[in-house]
């Protein structure tokens, strides 16, 4: 199943020619007769902020696709391309390109709020992406985590046994027990590789809240990954199938809701893509931790005493503020818990990303870029003066926190499920007990 | 020569324009468009409306980095727009020749501001195309074109304003057929496809509780 175009060591032009002539639908005609050229899209853009860089500019990103769409469906394109006026694409496009289509950009959306003429310049780098993995021109470390999701379900390589491990240390230090497969539960929870390498806290909170809420929740030894790499790199066959792994497990345990971890892009695979790539609606309600956590605490289910009085702010992930609309549910819950939250200027849909988004993260070659558009990101945090940034996405936090460290910064790094199982009421008030 | 402009070339013109436009949008919507599956979670027909509206508008939190595009994008579409349907000679060919009923037009002193203004901001735009780095990389041939047609079309309705010689009038009305011929086949068609461009991305966003 997995697909050829991110496995095949030779690129192959023509596929990756296929690929983009099949991605133009009419939104994205219309966004290319729209498009006027104004440049508006660049200071939306933390790559050219950050750089001054005029290549980083959006909509330029696009040239390859645009091209197509010129020579494909306009009539003077077509003329000149008919009389050899113009050239056509061509491999030297893929591998011009390739850097701006995934090194710079982290399909945050944020151009996509500002256009005046409304281009989602972010969905069309999500499908100028298609062609170049179809064409064999992603970066290598797209490829290998691709690879490794395909193969052992995490693109990090985390295995179940790695990941039971962790249970048995949550378990022992939460008193609670983890369900794994229960068959019938109300929840299949999800996770990212991240998460359980790096923020296992986030397992020990969620088990801490949803057993103080009482909600019947599972995970599934068999697939547990929520992250997707298929639709970081572009190829769409490889998302389907990993959505496929998450559906089939949920229609194997019979539980009527899916949750997506803190991580933003696995919330817009699970929650709005994964329909779409397997061509029929899902039998699932899909909702982020974060929904989940402030539907329950509006419900009264779950119940927090005292609030943190440190200065914190929030960083909004991308995916769940510009493509899911989960924009005042944390804010919510962070005021059930922090008595001084304070907002950068920027936030909420209009937010700067973390700058590893969209697969940036795993391409160690943009990594030097990556730090550069961070500073947008540390003078926001600067200006404000805060120690504490409170987050709901393991690689927004992991990739904050790299910023941080490279910038010897003094700011903690906390995710918001975490924070809010700090003050979950002492288990001695909860009716069940059970709780150390 | 100018019975030709006035006559069977205004046709040829209007033809083009219209057909031309007509066949663009039919090419943009006959590429077609997946539905989307996923289960919604807002209104994608309040969503289009809105963005639609709320583009028409810059984000607060862009002004300050780009004001003197903002300014001078404002200052060229307002001006324009009042000289298109307000200028005395406008209202009275789209009362005679198109609609069949007219409204005030204005007074020949805010003609001329609006032509300062719309110039103003034209010029500026144009300037910016040539020496911002960003706009300068962006930028096609179809962009000076359509900048360059568009000053023709309004100095010579200017000059025409004045009646001078009926020769500017003339000249007036054959800018405007070049600008109408080219107009399909060039980016001004987003006079027209920004309601498509703003409605799909609104259409998307607001299924997905996203205001954009």
């Amino acid at each position: 199943m997995f697909s050829t175009s991110t496995s095949d060591p030779e690129p192959d032009f023509e596929k990756g020619a296929v690929a983009l002539k099949q991605q133009i639908d009419w939104r994205i005609a219309s966004y290319f007769s729209s498009c006027v050229h104004c440049g508006l899209c660049a200071e939306a853009c933390q790559f050219y902020v950050e750089t001054g860089d005029p290549r980083y500019t959006p909509i330029y990103k696009l040239e390859p696709l645009k091209k197509v769409w010129r020579q494909e469906y306009t009539f003077f394109g077509k003329m000149a391309k008919a009389l050899g006026i113009t050239k056509p694409l061509s491999e030297e496009d893929f591998i011009d390109w390739e850097d701006l289509v995934y090194d710079s950009c982290t399909l945050c959306g944020r151009c996509s709020m500002v256009c005046p003429v409304g281009n989602d310049i972010s969905y069309m780098i999500r499908k100028e992406r298609e062609g170049f993995c179809a064409a064999g021109y992603a970066p290598d470390g797209l490829k290998e985590a691709t690879k490794r999701a395909v193969d052992t379900g995490s693109p990090m390589g985390v295995t179940w046994k790695a990941l039971s491990a962790q249970i048995k240390h949550i378990e022992k230090e939460t008193g609670l027990p983890v369900p794994v497969d229960i068959k019938g539960a109300e929840y299949l929870g999800l996770l990212s590789s991240l998460e359980i390498m790096g923020f296992p806290e986030y397992i020990s909170s969620l088990t801490r809240i949803l057993h103080q809420a009482g909600v019947s929740w599972t995970l599934s030894s068999e697939t547990f990954e929520a992250t997707n790499s298929g639709i970081q790199i572009g190829d769409s066959r490889v998302a389907a199938e990993l959505v496929e792994r998450v559906l089939k497990v949920a229609t194997d345990l019979e539980v009527s809701n899916i949750i997506s971890p803190e991580c933003g892009h696995a919330y817009t695979a699970i929650r709005w893509e994964s329909a779409n790539l397997i061509g029929k609606p899902i039998p699932f309600r899909v909702v982020h931790i974060v929904e989940l956590l402030d539907e329950l605490q509006r419900n009264g289910r779950i119940s927090t005493t005292g609030k943190t009085d440190v200065k914190v702010t929030f960083h909004d992930p991308c995916n769940l503020v510009r493509k899911g609309g989960v924009v005042e549910e944390p804010r919510r819950l962070l005021n059930s818990v922090a008595s001084n939250f304070v907002e950068m200027k920027q936030h909420g849909v209009m937010n700067w990303c973390c700058g590893g988004g969209g697969g940036v993260s795993a391409n160690d070659r943009a990594s030097d870029l990556r730090l550069a558009a961070f500073n947008i990101k540390k003078r926001q945090l600067d200006e404000l003066g805060v120690k504490t940034l409170v987050t709901a996405c393991a690689n927004c936090r992991n990739i904050l926190e790299e910023g941080i460290e490279h910038n010897e910064m003094d700011v903690e790094v906390v995710g918001l499920t975490e924070l809010v199982a700090e003050y979950l009421d002492p288990p001695e008030a909860e009716e069940s007990g059970g709780a150390p | 020569m100018s019975d030709f402009i006035l006559g069977p070339f205004w046709n040829f013109a209007v033809i083009v324009f219209t057909a031309g436009v007509v066949g663009r949008i039919a090419m943009i919507l006959m590429c077609g468009l997946s539905k989307d599956l996923a289960a919604a979670r807002g209104s994608s027909v309040k969503g289009a409306a809105g963005t639609i509206a709320r583009r028409f508008f810059p984000r607060k939190e862009t002004i300050r980095s780009n004001r003197f595009h903002i300014i001078a994008g404002y200052m060229f579409h307002i001006g324009l727009l009042a000289l298109l349907f307000f200028a005395a000679p406008h209202v009275q060919f789209l009362k005679n020749h198109l609609l069949g009923f007219g409204w005030p037009a204005m007074p020949h002193w805010a003609f001329i501001l609006s032509a300062e203004i719309a110039f103003a901001g034209l010029i500026l735009l144009w300037l910016r195309r040539v020496m911002h780095p960003v706009t300068r990389l962006l930028t096609r041939l179809d962009d000076h074109l359509a900048a360059w047609l568009t000053f023709f079309a309004m100095v010579t309705g200017c000059l025409a304003l004045f009646e001078s010689f009926a020769g500017l009038r003339v000249l007036h009305v054959l800018g405007v057929e070049l600008l109408m011929i080219y107009f399909p086949f060039s980016n001004l068609m987003h006079a027209f496809t920004f309601f498509l461009s703003r409605g799909a991305s609104g259409a998307r966003a607001g299924r997905h509780g996203v205001k954009a």
